[in-house]
């Protein structure tokens, strides 16, 4: 534990950013590093798992212990990364090609599981990186490098999805409302689960359809909504599906859930990483009585 | 008296037979005799043929036996398949409620199991039944079965015990009654109490990473490896540790990735299709120089391939697997004694060299059970390598701690997280000493060397690491070179060529990558003829040895039709090879 008092440049590096003027991610770095200074938590004790794709590069940026993995991959990675040691705080973050189309797979099977997790998904509905091509969160007759006619695909609904396996924690966030992505973002990561956070995060470069103020136009943001219950799930369904996702703040929370960590028979307190794995002689020698 | 024996059962998968057989090996093992256990099974649940085979010995055999004493055969099938391949004074015990059909010059007895089992209360009793006729036909006492009942069953009650002993003794008097004076006698087992495991390579190598500190497993089930994530499920929560069932292979070894860079000792087992499947983060390990392991259950491919059947196939994904060129070292184990050693191993060798450790199973070590002396927890040490000092971090502060340092080794050590000052970026991107991403040409050369040359001569401990061991006298005629489970096919193809005169030596390859260039080069120099037996149709080491430059003339003996090597098959082809050249064999 770092001892004095800790300021935002404790969770910066020097590193110079990669990312094009303008870019919504810029938001979501400040976000995270706001939320997780106000959380007071040690930068040794966060562990960030990024993939790939321009928002994979934000691990650059903060200063924690960064692991920047295969395309797709950030949802197991963590996943191990938390049973690993269960005492970090586990961010992973991602795009949404990243997290929706090759990590599809995962991401469901992550959140059926939800373990104590946050992911931040930098959803800007198409393909920066590779310059331009459509996304799987594109909307139907985008036109990109790789859809010259028009995308005819449906996009995915991420909350919808992440709500249907079960996701106990699904709020959405805009890199421009940097007030309420940091209190979401804080949320978040004292949520005792899974927490996806799919944040707008515009490209200035390749999409000139869902710009800031396409979205600012588009967006409703939830806190605005009299009435609005996030731990209503059917209601939190509803309005995904009246707003086609295009709603800010938090969607669904189910509180009192209990992490995958908490379920686990004679899973303990301490990180595994931290514990002594030398075995007893007696427990050993009970084990090998079942091959005698 | 004879000092082996060999017993089989078949029938169709789901009569129960693989307990059956588990009991009669188990039983001679408590016994005190050597056991070799291996099946035929399809992959499917129920129906299909098969067929239990248990080579019971007065020392240490690890293939498949050349002919059978005594088959039991649970239905038609397993008799028109399997008779031949009973020796020529074996005996065919049947149940005679199928009405067996033979053909001439087999032996046959038969009496009504089924019936009997019936009369008896419990149809499950008909495997009982031939349980105790067999051990009459072969000549083994009864009252080891007998005690093990006592064991197994005592829980449940004296009528369940009493049940069973009367079916033992049941099967033992019909088959008796009805060989007459032609059953086989055993030798009697060593006096007094001798205490010995029996596992598969599985087991094995399960075990071993449990001693040696593993305590997350992440695996997709898979033929033949699912037993290693089985295996941690069952015992993980006596002592705390996590096993998952991912949702497929690619999250298995991204778990393990994970899990690697908080600093727990991961693992994950499979086959073929996952090794395929795992290669974009073995090569993830080895750019960010995470610890971790991996079993390879090596099955027949390539695709689906024999899920169920023998192959080695997989040296080239394992060491050559991939994008780009990444460390790994690959261990092969060829016995249960040392997968269990090798998975210990593994994870030492994982944090020492920063590196993914792969271990090349295979089926037939990994399915098949052995007998082996008691692991030894006392054996295993748990080495953690090369690791920051927590002290020395807290003084230099922030942004100085360089994870990918140069040093002599080329491992340079690690920083876990929790340890203050010790952040990094560990990413599959090439990087700097930090970690920091870059491209530039300089950097991307002196890594890429220190990556790839730090794994070149393996040591623990201070002392190299084997990489291969040989058996057999000097300068031999003939030098047979093998790994994996085909070692045991080896040895005694060496014994056989021994018998007719050749002097003959077994060079076991016990680690892949890097291998044991050296070592191979003085033996085939110094070697009249070299063979190098392998389960697969492109004699993958013989390539890689050729690749490195040992120059001697190696031949290979290959199969890839599924089946493992037996000894004298070997033996057989070596001799054949030989002769083809025109070598005087005696």
């Amino acid at each position: 534990m770092t001892t004095q008092e800790q300021t935002i440049a404790d969770y910066k590096t020097a590193e110079g950013s990669w990312w094009c003027p303008g870019c919504g991610d810029f938001g979501v770095l400040a976000a995270l590093q706001k939320a997780l200074l106000d959380l007071a938590v040690p930068p040794e004790q966060i562990a960030l798992v990024a993939g790939i794709g321009c928002s994979g590069k934000i691990g650059n940026y903060i200063n924690s212990y960064n692991l920047h993995v295969t395309h797709g991959r950030t949802m197991p990675a963590a996943l191990g990364l938390k049973l690993g040691n269960r005492e970090l705080t586990v961010i992973a973050a991602g795009g949404d090609g990243d997290g929706y189309a090759i990590g599809m797979g995962h991401f469901i099977h992550a959140i059926r599981r939800n373990p104590d997790i946050t992911y931040l998904v930098m959803d800007n509905q198409i393909y920066g990186l590779t310059k331009g091509q459509s996304s799987p969160t594109s909307a139907e007759g985008f036109l990109t490098r790789s859809t010259p006619e028009g995308t005819i695909e449906h996009p995915v609904r991420p909350m919808q999805l992440a709500i249907a396996a079960g996701a106990t924690f699904v709020a959405q966030g805009f890199s421009s409302n940097q007030k309420q992505l940091v209190d979401l973002i804080k949320a978040g990561i004292q949520h005792r689960g899974f927490s996806l956070i799919n944040t707008i995060s515009p490209c200035v470069t390749f999409n000139k359809v869902n710009t800031y103020d396409w979205y600012k136009q588009s967006l409703l943001n939830l806190d605005t909504v009299p009435d609005y219950d996030p731990s209503d799930r059917g209601r939190a369904m509803a309005m995904l599906m009246e707003r086609d996702e295009l709603v800010n703040g938090l969607v669904y929370e189910a509180k009192d859930t209990k992490p995958f960590e908490d379920r686990l028979v004679g899973f303990r307190a301490e990180g595994l990483a931290n514990q002594d794995w030398h075995l007893d002689e007696a427990v050993f020698n009970k084990i090998l009585d079942d091959y005698r | 008296m004879l000092d082996e024996i060999v017993w089989e059962i078949g029938g169709e998968q789901g009569q129960g037979l693989d307990s059956t057989s588990d009991i009669f090996a188990t039983v001679c093992n408590r016994a005190g005799y050597y056991v070799y256990a291996y099946k035929t099974f399809q992959s499917r649940i129920k129906g299909g043929h098969t067929d239990f085979t248990s080579r019971v010995s007065k020392r240490r055999l690890l293939s498949p036996a050349p002919a059978v004493h005594v088959m039991v055969a649970m239905d038609q099938e397993c008799i028109d398949l399997l008779t031949g391949q009973l020796r020529p004074d074996g005996l065919l015990l049947a149940d005679a409620h199928f009405k067996p059909a033979v053909g001439s010059g087999v032996d046959l007895i038969a009496f009504d199991m089924t019936s009997l089992a019936r009369e008896m209360g419990n149809p499950i009793y008909r495997n009982v039944i031939a349980i105790g006729a067999s051990a009459a036909l072969l000549g083994l006492p009864l009252q080891p079965f007998k005690d093990y009942i006592v064991d197994k069953f005592g829980r449940k009650g004296q009528a369940v015990v009493d049940g069973n002993w009367s079916a033992l003794d049941t099967g033992a008097e019909q088959a008796r009654k009805l060989a007459g004076g032609r059953t086989f006698q055993m030798s009697p087992p060593p006096q007094g109490k001798v205490d010995r495991l029996l596992v598969s390579g599985n087991d094995a190598v399960a075990l071993g990473a449990i001693a040696g500190g593993c305590r997350a497993v992440f695996a997709y089930p898979i033929t033949p490896a699912s037993e290693i994530l089985e295996i941690a499920a069952r015992y993980f929560p006596r002592f705390g540790g996590v096993a998952v069932q991912m949702e497929d292979e690619l999250a298995s070894l991204a778990a393990c990735v994970g899990a690697g860079f908080s600093g727990v000792r991961a693992m994950t087992a499979s086959a073929g299709p996952g090794i395929s499947l795992m290669q974009e983060n073995l090569g993830l390990a080895g750019m960010t120089e995470t610890p971790l392991v991996v079993v390879d259950t090596q099955r027949g491919g390539p695709s689906t391939g024999m899920p169920t059947k023998q192959e080695q196939g997989d040296l080239f994904a394992l060491i050559l697997g991939g994008h780009g060129e990444a460390p790994r070292i690959v261990l092969a184990p060829g016995t249960a004694d040392q997968a269990f050693r090798d998975a210990a191993l593994a994870f030492n060798l994982a944090d020492n060299y920063h590196c993914p450790v792969l271990i090349a199973s295979d089926l037939g070590l990994a399915d098949w059970q052995q007998t082996v002396e008691p692991f030894d927890l006392s054996s295993v040490e748990i080495d953690r390598g090369p690791m920051a000092d927590a002290t020395e971090l807290e003084r230099i502060g922030r942004d100085v701690f360089e994870r990918y340092a140069d040093s002599p080794s080329g491992v340079s050590a690690r920083s876990f997280p929790g340890m203050v000052n010790g952040q990094f970026l560990a990413t599959g991107a090439e990087h700097g000493r930090m970690g920091k991403v870059t491209e530039n040409p300089g950097n991307r050369t002196r890594m890429m060397d220190r990556r790839l040359h730090k794994i070149r001569h393996l040591e623990f401990n201070g002392e190299a690491v084997p990489g291969l061991e040989y058996s057999g006298p000097e300068n031999p005629e003939v030098l047979l070179i093998s790994y994996g489970s085909p070692i045991g096919a080896a040895w005694e193809a060496a014994e056989i060529l021994g018998e007719k005169g050749l002097r003959a030596g077994v060079a076991q390859v016990r680690v892949l990558n890097p291998l044991p260039l050296d070592e191979l080069r003085r033996l085939t120099e110094s070697a009249g003829h070299s063979f190098c037996i392998e389960n697969n149709a492109l004699g993958q080491l013989a390539f890689l040895m050729r690749a490195n430059g040992v120059a001697a003339p190696v031949r290979s003996v290959l199969k890839y039709d599924g089946t493992l090597f037996r000894g004298e098959e070997v033996a057989q082809r070596v001799n054949d090879l030989l002769l083809r050249e025109e070598v005087q064999v005696a």
